[in-house]
């Protein structure tokens, strides 16, 4: 019976601005950062109140699992936003978007209340984008 | 790229500020923070920006100050910082409501988590691998054994 989901991928295209971006401007935790030879590290990070699921900054680079060709076409796939890596819940949606963009994160849509509750999205430094959404997304009132 | 209008939503003015006074926090936890002067300078009387602090964040403005500490101290002490210096670095006055404090929140007291985490990377620098999902590792080309060959089936 599988339980939960304790390990997960976001691709990234550089592990040093990955980290900036999900620690720095996100505010993930950090969970590992081992060196595994000259060039990558195993590198995860969890949402602030979600220590159990580790995302892993997962570095496109050429390597067995990425011949040249694919991690070329993935690359350019993952900086034309194509890939979309889900919800993120945040208390106040409003709070959070002033603050990410304060720090530098690039929104494709503001806080807008859509039939399905209000949302926003942004993308990461790769290219990858999120949804941001609010914990009580089906009510109606702001919270300040 | 299209120009987003960012006043689009109502209370723009009063998130802003509220957003100030959080990033003001989490720039100067290591000072003497007067929440009283946060709030002036955010435009508030005292009593509604800690309730609308609160309303945003879940903590209110003082609650909010202490995680930013405990959490800043969590990284000094992994980081090697001997318990004393962290105290002081975090914005704490006195070794003793630093250590009580950290304790109550985290469940083990600074030296302990200290050590706690010595042991860890002692632990990863031994045998990295160990700490990766054997297909993380195995696809990657990690694996220790560099003769394991997939068998192609």
């Amino acid at each position: 019976m599988i339980t939960k989901m304790s390990v997960t991928n976001i691709h990234v295209i550089n592990q040093d601005s990955a980290y900036d971006f999900y620690v720095n401007k996100l505010g993930f935790k950090l969970v590992d950062d081992i060196p595994m030879g000259p060039e990558t590290r195993w590198l995860t990070v969890s949402p602030p109140e979600q220590p159990d699921l580790q995302l892993v900054l997962f570095p496109v680079t050429v390597s067995k699992m990425f011949p040249k060709e694919v991690a070329e076409n993935l690359i350019d796939l993952i900086k034309k936003g194509i890939f979309g890596c889900g919800v993120l819940t945040c208390k106040d949606i409003f709070a959070t978007y002033e603050e990410l963009k304060a720090k530098g994160v690039e929104f494709i849509k503001p806080p807008k209340k859509e039939f399905y509750g209000t949302e926003a999205l942004f993308k990461d430094d790769s290219g990858n984008y999120f949804s941001l959404q609010p914990l009580n997304n089906f009510e109606d009132e702001n919270n300040i | 790229m299209q120009k987003i209008n960012t006043d689009s939503y109502p209370k723009v003015y009063l998130y802003r500020r509220i957003v100030q006074a959080k990033l003001f926090i989490d720039d100067n936890y290591a000072e003497k923070i007067d929440l009283n002067s946060i709030s002036d300078e955010a435009y508030f009387s005292k009593f509604h920006f800690i309730r609308v602090f609160k309303s945003a964040y879940g903590k209110t403005p003082h609650q909010y100050l202490i995680y930013v500490r405990i959490e800043k101290a969590k990284e000094l002490l992994k980081a090697e910082t001997p318990v004393s210096a962290v105290c002081f670095l975090v914005g704490f006055d006195s070794l003793s409501s630093f250590s009580g404090l950290f304790s109550k929140l985290v469940g083990k007291s600074p030296s302990d988590y200290q050590k706690h985490h010595q042991q860890t990377q002692k632990k990863i620098s031994q045998s990295p691998l160990s700490f990766v999902p054997g297909c993380y590792a195995y696809q990657h080309g990690w694996t220790e054994n560099s003769n394991f060959e997939e068998t192609g089936d």
